[in-house]
């Protein structure tokens, strides 16, 4: 047990440790990149743990983020105050909606954050479950090609839709307010708390999965993934398994856009793009494809590198190059799970006396 | 007391009657062997009792209930389990692992369960280790439990692929020539394992083309040839049997 949990302390400590790092240098402004990274990464871990654990693959999660940041988006920006209709009325009495004020001192009533939330992680969840039903029957080369359709139909609809913001999105989106006077924005004076927020619901998403992995589900994913035929022979119901760690990843992917959302104060059409994904798998491809630690890792970094601006325009060349890179030289990825004992197996001489009793 | 039946099972691949009309029952508490000659249509037998292919005609009844439009999933849940011609391990997986596996049926921990790692599942698991462990030491190999099971030779992977059908409790296993590809000695055990398996309370239906090993273990043999049954009478019978020395060895009797 604590085994499981001592790595999730000490990533918690490197969080710490990297604000403190920030503060001591006076370089603050780090932390708004590296809490865009937060949520990004909550996507990369939800995403390994369908790629890695369960052997499916994704190539539409930009897709799902993007479903959760534009309903929030929409949501908490759309003026319902000239609405008069009884759904309005019965909302406004239940207190779902809120008023505030908007950039030219006008007032806006709009749905409350929380019910935002919630409607886009159930849109999340019912796309998730109406395309991955059938989609998941498909493997390999079908698979990627059907759910890269996914994320190329959310992207193009976001894109042609007016309401929507068509090319420029939707902003003005306020803070999603959380007990305890605590808020999540991009303003300034957050900052460390914002940070602190975003980290922390990456660390609870990786203990939940941390926990998943070992436990009986854990095994029969990973059981799908290596031989699905005799883990159906083994009476684990390999679709249903595999379409609710399809939806479980979704679900991560969608939170992190409604919050990533709230955070920079609206969302693009670019969130929904194909690059997107081919990030998030590049990023679970390098981590170890089966290692939450490692994609988490790679996260960190390679977020933080892209989002600082340090690889330039070349940005989506270098997520490709990659992915390539990785599959033709590392198809276990970089930080596979095995890395260490394979290391020590090839440099001690005698590696199979060494496993007799 | 019958605890599978077939009844008048008929499969078809385009042009191919694989299995033609074949109807034969399996007692509870016995070990019974289908055998053939390459092509008859075991393995497709086994795949249609096992809920891997479905049936065009005909049913399959076990335990009193009709299972031939279940998947194989649903047939494991109801207590028959199998293993396969090409072991199918789980790779990157230990041999604890694997075996634990087996006890998913056993187990009800789901999604969410898992992720809050709720008290429930603690004791849950710990069972699912003690129940896998037993199994291990059953089939003596417990030394192997932090190996990776597809790293083991050959014949202990069949082990270690029984060990996991074991671990489900089946009522029924099927075993899909479990000595192809062992050497003598290996063969002598695995008749030996399967005869305690019986034992154990466990009925065996098993294909096998290793005759001596069929004629030892078995209480009962069905013989089938082109996807027909040919004969089904105990191993003494079946070895006199005119018809199939007849399939076996050709029309020219010597």
């Amino acid at each position: 047990m604590a085994r499981r949990y001592l790595p999730v302390a000490a990533f918690a400590g490197l969080i710490v440790a990297i604000q403190l790092g920030t503060l001591s240098i006076g370089a603050e402004y780090h932390l708004t990149q590296l809490t865009m990274t937060a949520y990004y990464s909550l996507v990369v871990v939800g995403l390994c743990m369908l790629i890695g654990y369960a052997g499916q693959i994704s190539l539409g999660h930009a897709g799902f983020f993007a479903i959760g940041g534009y309903v929030t988006a929409f949501l908490t920006t759309w003026d319902l105050k000239t609405n008069h209709g009884a759904v309005v009325s019965l909302l406004e009495r239940s207190g779902a909606l809120v008023s505030r004020h908007d950039v030219y001192g006008g007032n806006l009533l709009t749905v409350h954050p929380w019910l935002a939330c919630a409607a886009a992680i159930l849109l999340t969840v019912a796309v998730a479950f109406l395309v991955g039903g059938p989609v998941l029957k498909l493997k390999g080369h079908y698979l990627a090609m059907a759910t890269l359709g996914i994320g190329i139909i959310v992207y193009r609809i976001v894109l042609g839709t007016d309401f929507l913001g068509a090319s420029d999105g939707i902003s003005e989106v306020p803070g999603f307010p959380l007990p305890g006077g605590l808020l999540i924005s991009g303003d300034a004076s957050s900052r460390i708390s914002n940070y602190y927020l975003a980290w922390g619901l990456v660390i609870l998403g990786m203990a939940l999965l941390l926990n998943l992995i070992q436990s009986r589900v854990g095994r029969a994913l990973s059981a799908v993934h290596g031989a699905e035929d005799a883990a159906g022979a083994m009476g684990i119901p390999t679709s249903r398994y595999k379409l609710n760690v399809f939806v479980l990843s979704a679900v991560f992917a969608g939170l992190a856009g409604v919050f990533l959302t709230h955070y920079n104060g609206g969302i693009g059409p670019s969130e929904a793009g194909v690059m997107k994904s081919v990030r998030y798998v590049a990023i679970v491809a390098i981590g170890g494809m089966a290692n939450l630690w490692g994609s988490l890792s790679m996260s960190l970094v390679l977020n933080y590198l892209s989002l600082r601006g340090y690889f330039g325009t070349y940005d989506d060349t270098v997520f490709g190059a990659i992915l390539i890179l990785i599959m033709l030289f590392a198809p276990d990825g970089l930080l596979r799970r095995h890395l260490v004992s394979d290391l020590k197996r090839m440099v001690s001489r005698n590696p199979v006396e060494e496993d007799a009793p | 007391m019958t605890l599978l039946s077939v009844r008048g099972v008929s499969k078809r691949f385009g042009g191919l009657q694989a299995v033609n009309d074949l109807s034969f029952d399996v007692a509870a508490g016995a070990i019974k062997a289908l055998i053939g000659p390459n092509g008859a249509g075991k393995t497709t037998i086994f795949n249609l009792i096992s809920g891997f292919l479905p049936p065009d005609s005909g049913e399959i009844v076990f335990g009193g209930e009709g299972i031939h439009a279940m998947s194989s999933c649903e047939v494991a849940t109801r207590g028959m389990v199998r293993t396969f011609q090409h072991i199918r391990l789980f790779p990157k997986m230990t041999v604890l692992e694997n075996i634990m596996v087996g006890r998913h049926v056993h187990s009800r921990a789901g999604f969410l369960a898992g992720m809050l790692n709720l008290p429930f599942t603690w004791k849950e698991e710990r069972r699912i280790r003690e129940k896998s462990r037993e199994i291990m030491e059953l089939l003596g190999i417990v030394d192997h439990a932090g190996t990776e099971a597809i790293s083991l030779a050959y014949g202990q992977q069949r082990v270690v692929e029984i060990g996991r059908a074991l671990a489900c409790e089946p009522k029924l296993l099927l075993l899909d020539e479990p000595a192809a590809g062992l050497n003598m000695r290996e063969t002598n055990g695995m008749g030996e394992l399967i005869s305690r398996i019986r034992d154990l309370g466990v009925t065996v239906l098993l294909v096998e083309h290793d005759m001596s090993l069929v004629m030892k273990i078995s209480d009962e043999v069905v013989v089938v040839s082109y996807g027909e049954k040919i004969a089904e009478d105990r191993p003494l019978a079946i070895q006199k049997n005119r018809e199939v020395i007849r399939v076996y060895l050709g029309d020219d009797e010597c």
